[in-house]
């Protein structure tokens, strides 16, 4: 077997993700090759380079690749395909949006967001908002896959030493420009990597009161996520929504704070090793899921946490 | 210029589906079933932007039994002009649907196509992107908001970091986000009126499109039950079982 890995990055740094999908790799085991297309982007290079068990890195750096638009990734895979039986990514926005790209162009069909690893065919995914679990088996001469970050344990990010090649072939599809991107910007650790998350629903009431949740966050050092609600009604920016057709995650610690708990919500934190509810509804279907739940009001509660942490 | 939208006739986002005690797949019997949220989310952007002057017709198309005919009949409420369903028996892979799309799409000639970006029954989060490759066009995924200006799409995605824009040359293809737009509800003359709407009835052979099924169903589990926590009756005590019980927090 022989797999390519396509690197989750912003040119500056490789994104942690990359790691649990490379474990994802080496459970299918053989070779590892990983391939990073960017532009300007030779720390990253350097960084995948070191990552244990990657025996080649490829870097496709050009202007075309610099914001990771699928139509030139996708023939760029394509195109490099050819020895790999297996071709991964990280299942984010980045690796949805290329790889059933490139499977289409390969002729064959993909599989998203896979969590678990049966054989080199086999796999494991979630599928109705997480309350089934499908194992799946394709009969494809090349196997495209995402891979739930969540789901596999990081491989070691030192230790390796990869050759590291060059690849020339520039691909640059004329019917689609990058024009400009709003990218949130925080201190707080990634949502997805962090090992404590905390998160506000409808019962936030308002942006404002969000504060609530990033101080008592930056007293455990973690991640502020929130449910569909909180972000269609305005209080926080898109990429913090969890759940179903938002962001997986599954933290060490994850803290729901005014969120209900419906099905789409929990497909994407139920993984989390510990959950702590807090919601004035004891019957609120959060409580359901939690290891410790406290009816409360979260405008009483959350200000009594943040001073006894 | 003519929009297409493809929909999906899918569990109702509402109902917890549960496993089969066999584990051969889920029970769908007696289920309530839906247009996918997704599509309708697409139905509704193609209507805004017939209303805008900026679509002279929409079309709606699903692969599927005879029951999809409903979801159809659904999208013609909400304003599209005609349907197509693709007859299928079995249910086919995901490229086959693209196959069938792109052929549909091939013979329709959309300036546009959109989809949702993810049945919420696989949750498979690909279709769009599979089509646009099939028909040699770009994508826009994850759709926030799009506009259109003479050939050229302008589209914002919600991506992981935040918010990105891409300009692309029509024909292409959006997949939808949630965001996009809020769906109306369909009015009960438009539900009659949509009963007289064409619907057309195509087969795969038509298309010229053979069905398989690469990727089998082996087992379906239900995912792992989490042990029936405790309810703590102060802030002091739900600090301390973190600190002392569980050990997640210093
Ligand atoms: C296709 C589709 C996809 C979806 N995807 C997602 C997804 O990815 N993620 C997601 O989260 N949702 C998703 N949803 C939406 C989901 O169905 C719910 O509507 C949403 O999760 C509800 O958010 P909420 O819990 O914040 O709000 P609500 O359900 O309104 O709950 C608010 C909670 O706050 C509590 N509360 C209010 N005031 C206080 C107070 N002062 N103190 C303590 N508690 C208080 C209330 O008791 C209540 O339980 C999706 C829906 C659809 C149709
Ligand atoms: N059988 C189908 N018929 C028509 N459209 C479909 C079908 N399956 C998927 N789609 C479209 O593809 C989108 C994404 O689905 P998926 O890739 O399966 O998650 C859906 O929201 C539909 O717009």
């Amino acid at each position: 077997m022989s797999i390519l890995v396509l690197a989750e990055h912003d040119n500056q740094q490789l994104k942690p993700v990359t790691l649990n999908v490379l474990a994802a790799a080496q459970q299918l085991g053989g070779d590892i090759t990983l391939l990073v297309a960017g532009h300007q982007c030779a720390s990253v290079v350097e960084q995948a380079a070191k990552i244990s068990g990657v025996k080649q890195v490829l870097v496709a750096d050009a202007p075309t690749y610099a914001h990771h638009l699928a139509e030139n990734v996708s023939d760029l895979l394509v195109d490099l395909a050819e020895p790999f039986t297996h071709i991964l990514a990280a299942s984010t926005t980045t690796g949805k949006n290329i790889l059933p790209r490139a499977a289409a162009l390969l002729g064959v069909n993909p599989l998203t967001d896979v969590s678990g690893v049966e054989s080199s065919h086999r796999f494991k995914r979630a599928i109705y908002a997480g309350n089934a679990i499908a194992t799946v088996e394709i009969d494809e001469p090349k196997v495209v896959m995402t891979v739930r970050g969540t789901a596999f344990d990081p491989v070691a990010a030192e230790g390796g030493s990869a050759e590291i090649t060059s690849v020339s072939a520039v691909f640059e599809n004329a019917d689609i420009r990058f024009s400009h991107e709003a990218l949130a910007e925080s201190d707080r650790p990634e949502l997805t990597a962090a090992s404590i998350v905390v998160s506000g629903g409808r019962g936030l009431g308002n942006g404002e009161n969000f504060e609530l949740l990033y101080q008592v966050a930056d007293k455990l050092g973690a991640a502020v996520g929130a449910s569909r609600a909180a972000v269609d009604a305005g209080y926080v920016p898109n990429d913090m929504q969890v759940g179903q057709t938002g962001k997986m995650v599954a933290p060490e610690l994850y803290i729901a704070v005014g969120i209900s708990g419906a099905i789409q919500h929990l497909a994407g934190m139920k993984d989390s090793k510990v959950i702590v509810a807090i919601n004035k509804d004891e019957e609120a279907p959060i409580f359901q899921v939690a290891d410790y739940g406290l009816v409360a009001d979260l405008f009483e509660a959350v200000p009594e946490l943040q001073n006894s942490l | 210029m003519k929009i297409l939208v493809a929909v999906k006739r899918v569990i109702d986002y509402n109902v917890k589906v549960r496993v089969k005690a066999d584990g051969s797949d889920v029970d769908l019997a007696n289920v309530k079933m839906a247009l996918n949220p997704f599509c309708e989310i697409a139905v509704e952007e193609a209507v805004r932007l017939k209303e805008q002057g900026k679509a002279s017709e929409i079309v709606v198309v699903s692969i599927g039994q005879k029951t999809c005919e409903e979801q159809l009949r659904t999208a013609l409420a909400l304003g599209a002009d005609r349907a197509i369903r693709v007859e299928v028996d079995s249910t086919p892979d995901a490229l086959t649907i693209a196959r069938l799309l792109a052929k549909v799409a091939e013979e329709d000639q959309p300036g546009l196509v959109l989809l949702g970006k993810q049945s919420i029954d696989s949750d498979n989060n690909q279709t769009g992107q599979m089509l646009a490759a099939l028909m040699k066009r770009p994508q826009a995924t994850f759709a926030s908001e799009v506009q259109i200006d003479g050939d050229t799409l302008t589209v914002t995605r919600e991506v992981d970091g935040g918010l990105q824009t891409l300009t692309l040359s029509l024909p292409a293809v959006v997949t939808t986000d949630l965001r996009l737009n809020e769906p109306r509800y369909a009015s009960l003359p438009n539900i009659m009126k949509a009963k007289k709407k064409p619907l057309e009835v195509k087969s795969a052979a038509d298309l010229g499109v053979t069905l398989t099924n690469k990727i089998k169903l082996i087992s379906v589990a239900p995912p792992a039950e989490r042990s029936a926590g405790i309810k703590v009756g102060s802030v002091a005590e739900l600090v301390d079982k973190l600190r002392n019980e569980a050990k997640v927090i210093a």
